[in-house]
């Protein structure tokens, strides 16, 4: 129980497309993250699954049931929001069991639930507070917990973390990932953080200009991107694309390497640049290099690395892990 | 922020300009309720002075209470300015929602036509709602003012309303949503509750026209069982003799329920105007 089809939904916005016909399976239990550039979409298709926007075209089915027509209350869904969103005049209590009582469900039934919850997500000791009463984190836990009471078929979370610090966002990451491991539901996430997307998913669904790039595990999109545009938007920093002209390749537009598949030495190599920028994070060392065969390029040295501006170091790409697309942008294999 | 308050030359100077400005705002006022207490001569003697034990009367009081009914005037246009108040605020806040949340064919066009009004003064068409309360036979009524002030209010309260319901988190109204409750729920409890600093600056703007008007009394209710505090006063001014005494307490009384009001809604009042000035 918890599975979700969408066959080829299409919304617009006056004469504005935003989906352009999106076909998705996702199965039950399952962690699925849409991940995308600012208005690609990701969140429109979220609201579109939740029921608080209307499809144009196209239909969302949830076990097994068509829900187009389903007011967002009857689809079974709980969702989570950046903003957190929680009732300013209510109790923490009260959050959590308002949509519940809406339901009708038992005065026993909801405590319980309410009780469960927030011992899970250690929620005890503000029970009685207000939302304007707790810290960023503290609400963020609470619209999950509004969200776990209810015990939905699907979980949706739009970019629950992108209003956190960063050091609350770590937290709440692994939070929000040993919640998915103890209800075994299934959960739809929608953020712009590659990382997020990377650690929390059993599946990632890469969106653009409202239509679905590729979809798969994060160590498949990480290792065969099917296009150029998964190829540059997963991974940081950002692969290295190099026109193939330049380099004297034939078959392909563009060769692409990733910063971490290039090795650097003080020696030789295939590609000589001069250091334009040195970042040295401690665990790795990033380099900005203007190379005289590839341009601008992007080296991660993991370790400390000693360089400086100015500096002219050799580059070699590892050919195993190169990518060549073609001037679709597809990748050649 | 912190150096411009803390200038003792600065404080002082915005302090002398902002004293000077409450002296004339307050002045005529001052003197009206000043000039209630006093004798006829003393009033025209010395107008500026303020009541003496010698030159105090309160006659203009005594007149007021005798003659006319001023309780019943009171009464009706409490009735007039809360009644209209209400129904501004809340079919305003009807119609603000409706335009800022949903999307419609001619949204932008209904907002327009709807806010049209604040540049139409509505005594243009001060023949035609004659002549339509006639028909309906609601002349001498305080319906009839109601619903005269109600369409006058309208057009401010939603241009107002609709733009501070703009501001009001749309997840906030989806996490409603999700949760089951109704449009109007979701109207009731979690918008209206928002946007209250910005209700009591509209019920403000509303209000002192209303309770200060005499026009529509004057022509729409002018009978001794629905006259208000403004009309009232009238009687006092002739065309030969006025009698001054109770014109200014007649006028000093009626400040008092719309200050009462006023206090009511200031606090949220001051709220709605700084609201988005300090975030």
């Amino acid at each position: 129980m918890g599975s979700l089809t969408i066959e080829n939904v299409k919304k617009s916005f006056g004469k504005v497309d935003v989906l352009k016909g999106i076909n998705l399976q996702v199965r039950d239990g399952e962690f699925v993250v849409f991940v995308g550039p600012s208005g690609c979409g990701k969140s429109t298709l979220l609201r579109v699954i939740a029921g608080l926007e209307d499809a144009t075209a196209g239909k969302v089915v949830i076990d097994g049931q068509n829900v187009v027509a389903t007011p967002p209350a009857k689809r079974g869904i709980a969702m989570v929001f950046q903003t957190y969103a929680l009732y300013p005049h209510l109790t923490v209590r009260d959050n959590m069991g308002l949509g519940l009582k809406q339901a009708g469900t038992p005065a026993a039934e909801i405590d319980t639930r309410i009780a469960a919850a927030s011992a899970m997500l250690s929620l005890d000791p503000y029970l009685k507070r207000r939302p304007a009463e707790l810290s960023g984190g503290q609400r963020q836990r609470v619209a999950i917990g509004r969200a776990v009471v209810r015990e939905p078929k699907l979980f949706l979370f739009d970019e629950p973390l992108s209003n956190l610090d960063a050091a609350l966002r770590v937290n709440t990451r692994l939070e929000i990932a040993q919640l998915h491991r103890r209800l075994k539901a299934t959960m739809i996430y929608v953020t712009h953080d590659q990382v997020e997307a990377m650690t929390l998913a059993d599946k990632i669904v890469v969106l653009n200009a409202g239509r679905i790039e590729q979809v798969g595990a994060p160590m498949d999109l990480y290792e065969k991107p099917a296009n150029e545009f998964v190829a540059g938007f997963i991974g940081s920093p950002k692969m290295n694309f190099i026109d193939a002209g330049r380099l004297g390749e034939g078959g392909a537009k563009t060769i692409g390497v990733r910063p971490e598949h290039l090795s650097v030495s003080r020696e030789a190599g295939a590609w000589t640049g001069t250091v334009i920028h040195a970042e040295h994070l401690g665990a790795d060392t990033n380099l900005y290099l203007d190379t005289e065969q590839a341009g601008l390029i992007t080296v991660r040295i993991f370790g400390v690395f000693r360089a400086e501006a100015g500096e002219t170091l050799f580059v070699s790409p590892d050919p195993a892990r190169t990518y060549r697309f073609d001037a679709d942008g597809r990748t050649v294999t | 922020m912190s150096r411009a308050t803390s200038s003792p030359l600065r404080s002082t100077a915005a302090h002398a300009v902002l004293i000077a400005y409450t002296i004339i705002a307050l002045f005529p006022v001052l003197l009206i309720v000043m000039n209630s207490f006093k004798a006829r001569n003393a009033i025209f003697r010395s107008p500026l002075s303020p009541p003496t034990p010698d030159t105090y009367d309160p006659v203009g009081y005594t007149t007021v209470m005798a003659q006319g009914d001023f309780l019943l005037y009171f009464q009706n246009s409490l009735i007039v300015t809360v009644g209209s108040l209400f129904f501004v605020i809340l079919f305003g806040a009807m119609a603000a929602f409706a335009l800022s949340e949903y999307r419609f064919r001619g949204n932008s066009l209904t907002g327009l036509y709807l806010a049209l009004g604040i540049m139409i003064p509505i005594r243009l068409g001060t023949v035609a709602i004659l002549q339509m309360m006639v028909a309906s036979g609601l002349v001498n009524t305080l319906t009839a003012l109601v619903l005269v002030y109600t369409a006058q209010g309208l057009p401010l309260c939603v241009f107002i309303l609709s733009e501070f319901m703009k501001t009001v988190s749309d997840d906030l109204k989806n996490a409603g949503r999700i949760d089951g409750l109704s449009e109007y729920r979701i109207f009731f409890r979690l918008v209206l509750p928002l946007v209250r600093p910005a209700m009591a600056t509209v019920a403000v703007f509303t209000m002192i026209p209303i309770w200060n008007d005499l026009w529509f009394p004057l022509i729409l209710a002018p009978s001794e069982g629905t006259k208000t505090v403004t009309l009232g006063a009238q009687i006092f001014i002739g065309q030969f003799v006025t009698n001054w005494n109770a014109v200014l307490a007649a006028l000093s009384l009626a400040i008092l329920p719309v200050l009462i009001l006023y206090l009511v809604f200031s606090r949220q009042l001051i709220r709605g105007i700084t609201s988005g000035a300090v975030k």
